[in-house]
């Protein structure tokens, strides 16, 4: 039917840059026009948050772990085996999981809402839902935004927890160090300084991730080969997104908080 | 490329009525530097079924996807319900997209949800209805109308191809559209399912008193549903008539889709 004709590339990327501003204002214009689907929203919440818990968790526990069993002989080398913790909850809490996190459910996440809207434009899914009369965006878009926005943040504050706890396990592998201790040594470590720009960034993290699998996914082409396309460009992408996003918070952060 | 019109009787003129629902005048479309629709003319009548018949890529899909704004036309004119589609604000196009039904080749039912969410789909956010009992209602009767309601609770991964017809063709009609277009309702179907799907969009014609735009390459679907067919070739139509009519034609283009019919 339709043929494909060649378009320069800088004409491409420059189309692709106007069909992102255009879906980013889009998507803010549903949120505050006609009903919002929360019920899709919960569901959405749920896949997204509670079905992401086991591999986050999972991570962060290993993170924590390696984290403490490779700073220890560096620490001890020193003579400050009890900064372990301190050095532990700071970097994990400040930059280490939050990355992490994020770059697992930009792997986990984006792909698999760039895959599904992907494979709802190539059955037509999209097009029925527009036809219709209903509005995809509102029901697609902005729940899954909206969804990864919030989940990413709380996801990451569990996978900080689990982290900090593996550390600890880890700490006891080698040296004898209470519960009670170490949970001490770690709360008084970190301060507002240190965990508030961090949320902050994943709130940040979690929009980017849905905007780039919602953005991907909406604009595959039709073809099956398009679904893998979608997923795995949005995989990419929003990993770019986040390395971006925490160079910028990061510079940020320095200026307001460690001048 | 050969531009002969054939006029055949018009057997239906008396039972479809006059008022033009559909009106199209020199409607073009190109995708680069292809022309798919070079100069379509058409009019389709209240309670009228149309059938398009034509090759793989001569643009009749294109063709309805203009007519419900999915695509914009480059040049021509489209007026449904005497309204330009063109011209419309999105929020006159939601209000257009209520009163036409499409059903895709594929169902294109949407798969995270049960054939009942499915049909409630365009009742609570398009009709914004609210009360449970009516919805109930409207969906039982619709998967009635096509032989479905043991299915009300099955996940489109779990039906037929026919079934999944079935499936779109009562989420078309749950909304009570004034038009119903079809992309190859039939396509990969067997030839009794085809038959039934058919029977199935000519029983929906009487019953909701639809007009329709049947996009096909299944002579038998033709045979069944259309009150009066167009043939399409190289984005304009070379042929109009019954099927009856169109099947004497000595067209070569015609002749070939008549080829096999006895």
């Amino acid at each position: 039917m339709a043929e494909e004709i060649a378009i320069p590339g800088w004409k491409k990327w420059l189309e692709g840059i106007g069909d992102q501003v255009e879906f980013f204002f889009k998507f803010f214009r549903n949120i505050f026009t006609g009903g919002f689907e929360w019920s899709e929203f919960v569901r959405q919440c749920y896949e997204i948050g509670y079905r992401s818990m086991m591999l986050v968790g999972i991570t962060s526990f290993i993170m924590g772990v390696v984290l403490i069993v490779q700073l220890r002989p560096t620490l001890v080398a020193f003579g400050a085996a009890s900064m372990l913790p301190k050095t532990l909850s700071v970097s994990f809490i400040r930059e280490i999981g939050p990355v992490i996190i994020a770059i697992i459910c930009a792997g986990k996440i984006a792909s698999s809402i760039g895959a599904e809207l992907g494979s709802m434009k190539v059955t037509e899914q999209l097009d029925a839902m527009e036809v219709s009369g209903a509005n995809p965006l509102q029901y697609l878009v902005v729940t899954r935004i909206l969804a990864t926005t919030i989940m990413v943040p709380i996801l990451s504050v569990i996978g900080d927890l689990i982290g900090l706890f593996g550390g600890f396990l880890a700490l006891n592998l080698r040296d004898n160090m209470s519960f009670s201790l170490y949970f001490t040594k770690v709360v008084g470590s970190i301060d507002f300084s240190d965990f508030l720009p961090a949320f902050v960034k994943t709130i940040f993290f979690g929009f980017a991730i849905g905007f780039v699998g919602c953005y991907k996914g909406f604009h595959s082409n039709k073809g099956t080969e398009s679904v893998g396309i979608a997923a795995n460009s949005a995989v990419v992408t929003a990993s770019l997104w986040i390395f971006v996003i925490d160079a910028i918070a990061v510079q940020v952060t320095s200026l307001l908080f460690y001048k | 490329m050969a531009e002969e019109t054939v006029k055949t009787g018009e057997k239906n003129k008396a039972k479809t009525g006059n008022e033009v629902v559909i009106a199209i005048k020199g409607l073009k479309k190109s995708f680069g530097k292809k022309h798919v629709l070079k100069d379509i003319n058409l009019e389709v009548k209240r309670s009228e079924n149309v059938v398009v018949l034509g090759r793989s890529g001569t643009g009749k899909s294109v063709t309805i996807q203009c007519i419900v704004g999915l695509l914009r036309p480059d040049g021509g004119s489209l007026k449904v319900f005497g309204d330009e589609v063109a011209e419309m604000s999105d929020k006159e196009l939601k209000q257009l997209r209520i009163k036409i039904g499409f059903l895709f080749q594929s169902g294109a039912l949407y798969d995270s949800m049960t054939v009942r969410e499915n049909l409630e789909f365009p009742l609570t956010r398009v009709l914004k209805l609210k009360d449970q009992g009516e919805i109930d209602k409207r969906v039982e009767d619709a998967l009635t109308s096509v032989g479905l309601l043991e299915a009300i609770d099955k996940l489109p991964s779990d039906l037929s191809g026919g079934m999944r017809k079935r499936a779109g063709l009562a989420r078309t009609i749950i909304v009570n559209p004034e038009i119903i277009l079809y992309d190859e309702p039939t396509t990969g179907l067997d030839p009794i399912t085809s038959r039934e799907i058919s029977d199935l969009i000519l029983s929906i014609q009487k019953k909701y008193k639809t007009s329709s735009i049947i996009i096909t390459h299944d002579m038998e679907c033709a045979r069944i549903a259309a009150d009066r067919m167009l043939i399409m070739d190289d984005g304009v139509f070379i042929a109009e008539g019954t099927f009856e009519g169109l099947h004497k034609s000595k067209n070569k283009t015609v002749e070939a889709f008549f080829k096999d019919i006895l």
